[in-house]
């Protein structure tokens, strides 16, 4: 059975539409982001399964019970926010402690259970603190456990590690996932990171204008998008736009400006469905620089514009006729120069395929 | 040399303020029955002497709960008020938040004898309820404007959070919004007693006959002789309103300073 269920929800602020007739099934257990930039209507989503919001249609199903007129206090959710919203006047035991007080639970056993989750975040020794000593990074774990010492049905973590720095947010990531996995709680987590959602997710949901543009395992989205969007917004993609001149069980045969003729494996072209416009999708760090053209992959001349050095990687800017595309390869030696004559290659395999 | 001369005008000028204060303020431990310098010894036969001034003491009876009453309405309606407007999505909020606020825009003496004028209207005569109910009108844009800038400052996910662990809107009022907003409750609070507690103005016009506030029981002593009691009476007073929000002041910062704010 689904841990939450949305069935055609749609919200409406006035004339704007932030969420259009949106279905979503999330497992129990499962750890599930709804990934997209500002204005999508991720938040608003996941505002909606909090109740802190109401649907303007549909139903919102959460355990087996429709919950569109439960309120938010008694959903039994965890509610993690981007910027902690720990209580400032109460300390951090009393901060964790707060929900087990409206749930008749004894004396001692919230002693135990606030210094069980305090632990579980690795900050037994804080208790008698009050939020404002704290740095960020302490402060969202305590907000964690404050949320999860409930035992919801359902964590929702909105942005929770975008107000902290980049190196913090990082470890914060590897916290928050053996945190989830350790207690199995299903979660939803909202996030514009791609590369959060693409390291914690069992599935990512991508959301574009308050539709639902795919769902799917991390791999299947990143190697497989379902839309140009999609294919933009996750990683570096070239798209080149050209047609689909047929479409066997085996794979599908594009032209396309640089490449030619190129057979996309079935696997990666789901959504395509028989000759006629299309578009194919090459990941940036799939098209290889080399010296020399490769016999075993499709290559093409191009031009190096511009070098964007990363360390361990380098992004090109290459111009291949008309056409502009970059790629990012690792390092060997030293990286190519700016204004060198190289020569791409592909292997056919790694592109993806979409209707055009 | 030019800015000497400006430290000695800003001297003269809170000279002229402070002086005749603190003027009343020794006299009032004067021992002579005639307020003038030199003192002939210091004594506090006039705080005694106010003691056993029934009419002074109801007088200060009278302003305590007169201002405690207004402190108590005010600060309760201006809370609610304040939430209503900042939290809710309410109808002609602009035009509430002025016609809220507008008591201290207009002159005092337009809005006594207005507020007078009206219940004449009504037919409802002068008593304490009036009087109560017009502190209450010029206390209450003080408190609103305090709390309501308070209120703006506390996040709203901070009581979305208390919501979603399982407390009623109700119940996150009292545990977490109520005391959030305490210092600003606190110094509306305050205000509401100290403006209340020195009207005269609205007070003169709004009192039923027979009682008398301080500022008014002064008033009419004053009509017949400058009697030393005054000065006792006046020292009380100063130090009342200076000293009451002075320890309000003392008492919110030792409680932020044990939060480690």
């Amino acid at each position: 059975m689904s841990a939450v269920e949305l069935n055609n929800i749609v919200k409406r602020f006035g004339a704007f539409t932030a969420v259009e007739k949106t279905s979503l099934s999330i497992p129990e257990g499962a750890f599930v982001t709804l990934l997209g930039p500002s204005g999508c209507g991720k938040t608003t989503t996941l505002r909606m399964i909090a109740g802190l919001l109401d649907p303007t249609e549909g139903e919102i199903v959460i355990g087996g019970r429709r919950v569109n007129d439960v309120p938010i206090h008694k959903r039994n959710l965890g509610l993690v926010f981007q910027n902690y919203a720990l209580f400032p006047h109460k300390t951090v035991a009393e901060n964790v402690a707060f929900g087990l007080r409206y749930r008749k639970v004894p004396r001692d056993e919230i002693t135990r259970r606030v210094r069980d989750a305090l632990e579980l975040v690795q900050l037994p020794q804080l208790g008698d603190r009050y939020p404002k000593a704290l740095s960020g990074g302490q402060q969202q774990r305590i907000a964690l456990a404050r949320a999860i010492v409930i035992e919801p049905d359902v964590l929702l973590l909105d942005e929770p590690l975008s107000a902290l720095d980049a190196n913090l947010r990082e470890d914060m990531r590897v916290e928050l996932k053996r945190i989830q996995e350790r207690i199995g709680v299903t979660t939803v987590f909202v996030t514009h990171d791609q590369s959060e959602a693409l390291a914690m997710s069992d599935r990512i949901v991508v959301m574009s204008n308050g539709r639902v543009e795919q769902v799917g395992a991390p791999e299947e989205v990143y190697t497989t998008p379902a839309s140009e969007f999609v294919a933009r917004f996750l990683g570096a993609s070239n798209i080149l736009e050209g047609r689909c001149l047929s479409r066997g069980p085996e794979g599908a045969v594009l032209e396309v400006p640089v490449f030619g003729t190129v057979r996309v494996p079935s696997a990666r072209a789901p959504h395509l469905g028989g000759a006629g416009p299309a578009k194919l999708v090459v990941r940036a760090e799939k098209l290889i620089l080399r010296e020399a053209p490769a016999r075993d992959a499709l290559s093409a001349p191009a031009t190096i514009e511009a070098v964007d050095y990363q360390g361990q990687a380098a992004r090109y800017f290459l111009r291949a006729g008309d056409t502009a595309l970059q790629a990012i390869n690792m390092i060997d030696a030293r990286p190519f120069p700016a204004g060198a004559q190289v020569h791409m290659t592909l292997r056919p395999q790694d592109c993806a395929a979409l209707p055009g | 040399m030019g800015w000497s001369l400006i430290r000695i005008y800003t001297i003269l000028v809170y000279g002229f303020m402070f002086l005749p204060v603190a003027v009343v303020v020794l006299l009032s431990f004067n021992e002579n029955q005639f307020g003038s310098f030199p003192m002939t010894g210091v004594s506090l036969r006039w705080f005694e002497a106010l003691w056993n001034n029934d009419a002074v003491m109801r007088a200060f009876r009278t302003s305590i709960i007169l201002g405690l009453l207004t402190a108590l309405i005010s600060t309760t309606l201006g809370v609610l008020a304040s939430l209503a407007l900042v939290r809710y999505a309410v109808p002609g909020k602009n035009l509430i938040t002025t016609v809220l606020i507008a008591p201290i825009l207009v002159p005092e003496v337009v809005l006594a004898v207005a507020l007078l004028l009206f219940l004449n209207w009504l037919g409802i005569g002068k008593s304490f309820a009036l009087l109560l109910a017009g502190h209450v009108i010029f206390t209450l844009p003080f408190v609103i404007l305090v709390v309501q800038a308070r209120l703006v400052s506390i996040r709203r996910d901070v009581e979305e959070a208390a919501l979603s662990l399982g407390a009623s809107p109700m119940q996150t009022f009292f545990s977490v919004t109520l005391p959030l907003l305490m210092p600003a409750v606190a110094a509306g609070g305050l205000f509401a007693f100290t403006i209340s507690f020195d009207d005269i103005t609205g007070t003169l016009f709004w009192k039923p006959g027979g009682v008398e506030t301080v500022p008014t029981q002064i008033f009419s002593m004053l009509r017949n002789s400058i009697s030393p009691e005054i000065n006792a009476l006046g020292t009380v007073m100063i130090l009342l309103t200076v000293g009451l929000p002075l320890l309000g002041a003392a008492l919110a910062r030792w409680l932020s300073m044990k939060r480690g704010v």
